[in-house]
């Protein structure tokens, strides 16, 4: 399982809000999909997935201000199958 | 670093729209930055954090003057856009500028700053308060969207705006008055006249050449 984290955004900045996420618990997701759209103050910020896979959970809801480094979403990461067939 | 400059003209608000998503996407795929010039026809622009109740016509007013009211995935309240105001959304990817979203709005109030310099206009900002200000009117609005690094959006000066446009809105929700680059002067000014330092403050302050 991957934890997908809010990450640095700038110097100064420790913290986001929850503004919408771009998919649901049990949706599959390719790597560098963006997962969840974070706000602050006058920026918006899309987080993506660096792994593919399902998203097994979602820790933060829509509205909450999180922080840098904070858990939002785990993915059940993908096998890739090839590689063990190889 | 070449710098594409690409003037819209008066565009269709969800026109420019379509045009940066296809810009940011070249962008990604190691294509030059670009910066597009544009004016809308009047419209309100709804942020991610926006209020309702900072829109102060009702659905039914809007309607009658034919204004829309647009929901965009932008940072900031409510900002309206209408002629005599440019606009300008650089597409740039950010991890040439340290991936840091507070430095990156903050070089867009400084290009703001210094092209309002060259019209010998002392703008400012105000701390907390993202924009650039002439005293404590608010003269142009600062507001991005960032994907893999990538900003749309951008900021929007009122060159010759009809001001009487922001008795629809509490812009970005600060209860404040707006200016304009023609009020602060007592002189009307076009918006050509502000295009070409606008593109040079830009490309000053983020390095780069205006490039074809």
């Amino acid at each position: 399982m991957v934890e997908i984290k809010l990450p640095e955004l700038g110097e100064d900045i420790e913290k986001a809000t929850v503004a919408c996420f771009h998919y649901n618990i049990g949706d599959h997701v390719n790597a560098d999909d963006d997962i969840v759209e974070v706000v602050t103050d006058k920026a918006t910020f899309n987080v993506p997935t660096n792994v593919s896979g399902d998203i097994s959970n979602i820790l933060v809801a829509v509205g909450q201000e999180i922080e840098v480094g904070q858990v939002i979403a785990c993915i059940d990461e993908e096998k890739n199958y090839e590689s063990e067939i190889q | 670093m070449n710098c594409k400059v690409i003037d819209l003209g008066i565009i269709d608000y969800k026109e420019a729209y379509a045009l940066q998503q296809k810009y940011a996407k070249e962008v990604l795929d190691g294509s030059d930055q670009v910066l597009i010039l544009c004016e809308h026809p009047t419209v309100l622009t709804m942020g991610r954090l926006a209020k309702e109740s900072n829109v102060l016509y009702s659905k039914d007013k809007l309607k009658e003057i034919g204004v829309d009211v647009l929901g965009i995935d932008r940072g900031g309240d409510v900002t309206l856009h209408a002629k005599g105001q440019l606009v300008a959304y650089p597409i740039l990817n950010l991890a040439n500028y340290g991936k840091d979203l507070r430095k990156y709005l903050f070089k867009l109030e400084q290009v703001v700053i210094d092209l309002l310099s060259d019209f010998d206009i002392v703008a400012n900002r105000l701390s907390g308060k993202t924009g650039a200000w002439v005293g404590d009117k608010k003269i142009a609005s600062i507001g991005i969207g960032v994907r893999k690094w990538v900003s749309i959006h951008g900021l929007a000066l009122n060159v010759n705006t009809d001001l009487n446009h922001f008795a629809m809105i509490n812009p970005c929700g600060l209860n404040v008055s707006m200016t304009s680059v023609s009020q602060v002067l007592g002189r009307d000014i076009e918006i050509n006249e502000v295009k070409q330092v606008l593109i040079d403050c830009f490309c000053s302050q983020f390095g780069m050449k205006k490039g074809q």
